[in-house]
């Protein structure tokens, strides 16, 4: 036994620590490797013992990232990681759980499971990797794929409108929702430290490259130029402004139509501003439409509301503390009974 | 905990001794039938008798008045001698209303008690039931049965006159009339159902007096009226001493996983999405939260198994309720269970199918898809309970084996074990075998697919152990290490270990009980909610002098290693069973013997008549 030795608490780790011994085998050149990189060398800041840290994910392309992490892991099935991640925490709230998911586990078959760990507002922390494509599965299009996709299952193009999964999470009431890109690697381990240290269900849509099958589908974030155009950086507080510096645009609200304007032309208090603990703005911002408007990366909201298992677990204390620990001799021979002698 | 010993009061009429009687409450679905079933029981435990019950009950919440399919009923067989099963045929029916009696009149015996409640064969109930004319006025009726034709509906309001309740809340009472004439009639005492009334309307004293009232004008009214010439008595039952209770199948599951959590002092995780008729454990689970029982409604049958699977890789005990097209949807999460080598427990209350089916009726036709309906090789512990108390060694049984091997354990109970309630002499839960709960905590040699000897069980590690951080996941694993393999000979191997795995928890099975001599003409082999059809139709066998002989199988996969043995010591072996023949397809391919089925799908318990037949054509069958 070496139980006391290792104790937990004291040790300084590095991005080493979180690294596990096996080969990663995502197609070189993937988005996930960049997203593994940054989630490895956030943990140490998150202060938790590694011991107490679970990766659970589904199937599919991202969820073989419990594998690379050198902390509890369980790579499930298809879908179904928020409900095993829920019955973890039910048992362990002691852990920090983190649920690793893609576009087509999270939104399609698990699309219901994904509902309801949101509304609960489970505390967990969700990686929900978007790359508008099924990869393992070799090529068809998700449920993120933009209407119109033509793939090996739609050769004349898919015939299904796209999920928002940002609008999605904060249509079910998730109370912390936020969007990061796996090329801007100082962002996202600035967004996920703060999903890490959010209080309930934390959801993170990663803009992800698979650049076997849906190659730059995120060109407009990617792309130098167009990046510049079109990306929005959330800052809670600060107008929502974009574009180059001198020409820059902002975005107002009339009611709850949003329009891009010339920043220079409109005073500044009509700017619209973002304050991320108002879910429903968040969901008018999470909701527009690109290219047309910009998209919005950062913190779409934070807002607070019960944990599921603390109200639970709640109950469990109280019943205790009312009544003592149960004992089951005492239950089997309450209510009626009758001796036979 | 009240205590009382059998009064069985003194009637002023002549009382003739019954060794059993079969009765049957029958009524509208708002009528209160269940209720008077649940306490005529209550009141037959008291005074002594062994007893089985057959709720049967429509699955529509508030079916239509008046009509067949709203019918609900209640039946039991009360005895002075060892009470197998609710009864085949009626020595007693009560029906409530036109729909009720066209429903269950041809379950009762010729020169059979039947009480009709006049006020209910009006002509809009008599419509809805589809009589052209009146059954009142019907002589045969009268000469083929005890015919009493009462107005139960106004007797009970004339007795509960001065009461200030309205027309509708005295017509309700109607049912404790019922119940008072019939305690009457089989010299039942009436305490038990009076000290209910008072616990159950503590709120209302009106609605306590008026049940009150109702009960004793029907038991009065017995004693009183000219009509009934005789009543019956039914002496106590020979029953082993002791303390007992009445029991149902689904609150005996509940409670042995209760007794498992405080023996191990783990957490459980029950998971469950609403499904009849599973659903009563969880919301007996759910008032028992002292006991670290942590009830989550999932939003559907593939979250509740996830949820437990989650649970049980936590290292709490994991357990979910369901009936069968529930076990289709955990089919998948199941066999993540097998993979993944974690201890979870799930009960599958069969109802009958295929699909939606016939969800408030019993049945036995899942088997089956528990030994196999998964994808590829997926073996996993099979258990059954045999009657409704057993439900809670079953239970208990299942966590036991599912932490000590580390497997995936399914429970087959049935809808009528599930409702059904029978007098259960109460055991002591210290006196219940010790769960072996181990969780490694060295990491000196650790891996996740090392095997303990005995049990093949791989270590059970709780997250949050340091210095063990591993992953596991459904994809094949290597031996030992627990490392993702795509190598042909490790999954041969460990398809071989996995199935290995299970068949080892056959040395947790106990020499198989025989009912009758060890050789013979006739071994008949049950399993489930057929145990009380099985035993009483075997032991009237017996007394008729076959050479005949009953096992029951608790144990469903693996089987009991000395089964094969047995088999082969009768000339014919037959198998009843509510499928059509699931477990005599099983013995025939694992013993190569030539067993025969008797199959009865019909919604309801088999009856004793039909396995009795059975059994004598099998014997008298000379091939």
């Amino acid at each position: 036994m070496s139980t006391g030795t290792n104790a937990p608490q004291a040790r300084r780790y590095t991005k080493k620590d979180f690294e596990s011994d096996q080969d990663v085998r995502w197609c070189p050149g993937c988005g996930d490797y960049a997203i593994l990189s940054a989630v490895q060398k956030m943990m140490p800041d998150l202060g938790i013992p590694r011991e107490q840290i679970v990766f659970v994910s589904g199937i599919g392309c991202s969820s073989r990232f419990p594998y690379y992490m050198n902390t509890y892991g369980f790579h499930t099935i298809h879908g179904r990681a928020p409900a095993i991640a829920t019955g973890l925490r039910l048992a362990r709230p002691d852990l920090k759980v983190f649920v690793v998911t893609g576009d087509g586990d999270g939104l399609s078959i698990g699309g219901n499971h994904m509902l309801h760990v949101l509304r609960r507002n489970v505390n967990l922390t969700i990686l929900l990797f978007n790359n508008r494509i099924y990869g393992l599965t070799k090529g068809q299009y998700s449920p993120t794929s933009e209407l119109g996709k033509v793939t090996k299952s739609t050769p004349l193009g898919s015939a299904d409108r796209p999920v928002n999964p940002c609008a999605f999470a904060l249509g079910v009431g998730a109370t912390f929702v936020a969007r990061t890109v796996d090329r801007n690697i100082a962002h996202m381990e600035e967004t996920l430290k703060r999903a890490a240290a959010h209080r309930g269900a934390a959801f993170v849509e990663i803009l992800q490259n698979c650049n076997i099958y849906n190659d730059l589908a995120w060109n407009l974030l990617y792309d130098r130029e167009s990046k510049i155009q079109h990306e929005l950086r959330l800052e809670h507080g600060k107008p929502l402004l974009f574009g180059p510096a001198d020409d820059r645009k902002g975005l107002v609200l009339d009611g709850v139509r949003a329009r891009v304007v010339r920043a220079a032309e409109i005073p500044a208090e009509r700017l619209w501003t973002h304050d991320e603990h108002d879910a429903a703005a968040a969901l008018v911002l999470a909701s527009l439409p690109s290219p047309e408007f910009p998209v919005p990366i950062g913190v779409l909201a934070e807002t607070e509301a019960p944990v599921y298992e603390d109200l639970l677990l709640e109950q469990e204390q109280r019943a205790v503390s009312d009544r003592g620990a149960g004992d089951i001799a005492k239950l089997l021979v309450s209510g009626d009974t009758w001796t036979i002698r | 905990m009240s205590e009382t010993t059998a009064t069985v009061p003194t009637p002023a009429k002549p009382r003739r001794i019954l060794d059993r009687a079969v009765v049957r409450f029958a009524g509208d679905s708002g009528d209160g039938m269940q209720l008077t079933g649940e306490q005529f029981t209550t009141e037959a435990a008291w005074a002594g008798n062994d007893i089985a019950t057959l709720p049967n009950f429509p699955a529509e919440i508030r079916a239509p008045a008046g009509t067949l399919f709203g019918v609900s009923s209640f039946q039991l067989q009360f005895g002075s001698r060892r009470v197998y099963t609710p009864g085949d045929r009626l020595d007693c029916l009560v029906a409530m209303n036109p729909a009720a009696l066209k429903v269950h009149l041809p379950d009762l015996k010729e020169g059979g008690l039947l009480i009709l409640n006049t006020s209910a064969f009006e002509k809009k109930n008599l419509d809805r039931a589809g009589y052209a004319t009146n059954p009142l006025d019907d002589s045969a009726l009268g000469e083929r049965y005890r015919l009493h034709k009462i107005d139960i509906t106004r007797l009970t309001v004339d007795a509960l006159a001065g009461l200030p309740l309205n027309a509708r809340e005295k017509d309700r009472c109607k049912n404790f009339f019922a119940l008072g004439l019939v305690s009457w009639i089989y010299t039942r005492p009436i305490e038990p159902t009076l000290d209910w009334i008072k616990k159950r309307f503590t709120k209302s004293a009106d609605v306590a007096e008026a049940n009150t009232r109702a009960l004793k004008a029907g038991y009065h009214f017995g004693e009183t009226a000219e009509i009934f010439a005789e009543c019956y008595g039914v002496e106590p039952a020979e029953m082993p001493p002791g303390v007992y209770r009445s029991m149902t199948g689904n609150r005996a599951l509940a409670w042995g996983i209760l007794a498992a959590a405080q023996r191990t002092a783990l957490p459980v995780v029950y998971g469950a999405y609403p499904i009849t008729p599973a659903s009563d454990i969880l919301h007996e689970l759910s008032q028992h939260k002292r006991f670290h029982v942590r009830t989550f409604q999932a939003e559907d049958e593939i979250a509740a198994v996830g949820a437990v699977i989650g649970a049980a890789f936590g290292g709490a005990i994991g357990i979910c309720g369901t009936s069968g097209p529930g076990l289709a949807l955990k089919s998948e999460g199941i066999a993540l269970a097998v993979m993944a080598e974690l201890p979870i427990v799930v009960f599958d209350i069969q109802r009958g199918g295929p699909s939606t089916g016939l969800p408030t009726k019993t049945e036995q036709g899942d088997l089956l898809q528990a030994l196999y309906g998964r994808n590829s090789e997926c073996p996993v512990v099979v258990l059954a309970p045999a009657t409704p108390g057993d439900c809670f060694f079953i239970a208990y049984e299942a966590i036991r084996i599912a932490v000590r091997y580390m497997v995936p354990v399914i429970v087959l109970s049935d809808g009528y074990l599930a409702n059904g309630a029978e007098p259960w002499l109460i055991p002591d839960p210290t006196k219940l075998p010790d769960i072996d709960v181990r969780f490694r905590t060295d990491p000196e040699g650790f891996h996740p697919y090392a095997r303990e000897e005995a049990t093949l069980a791989r270590p059970w590690v709780r997250p949050g152990t340091p210095g063990l951080e591993h992953r596991i996941g459904g994809l094949e694993k290597q031996h030992i290490t627990g490392n993702v393999s795509y190598d042909p000979d490790n999954h041969d191997l460990m398809v071989r270990l996995r199935a290995e795995k299970v068949r080892r928890v056959a040395q947790e099975i106990p020499p198989t009980t025989i009912n009758g001599p060890a050789a013979g003409d006739l071994l008949v082999v049950g399993w489930g909610g057929t145990y009380g059809t099985v035993t009483a139709a075997v032991e009237d066998a017996q007394a008729s002098g076959l050479v005949v002989a009953s096992l029951h199988l608790r144990h469903l996969n693996p089987l009991p290693p000395d089964l094969g043995q047995i088999l082969h010591q009768y000339r014919r072996v037959l198998v009843p069973e509510i499928n059509s023949g699931q477990l005599v397809r099983v013995l025939r391919a694992e013993y190569l013997v030539d067993a025969v089925g008797f199959n009865r799908v019909r919604g309801v318990p088999l009856t004793t008549q039909d396995v009795l037949e059975a059994i004598h054509q099998m014997v008298e069958d000379k091939r």
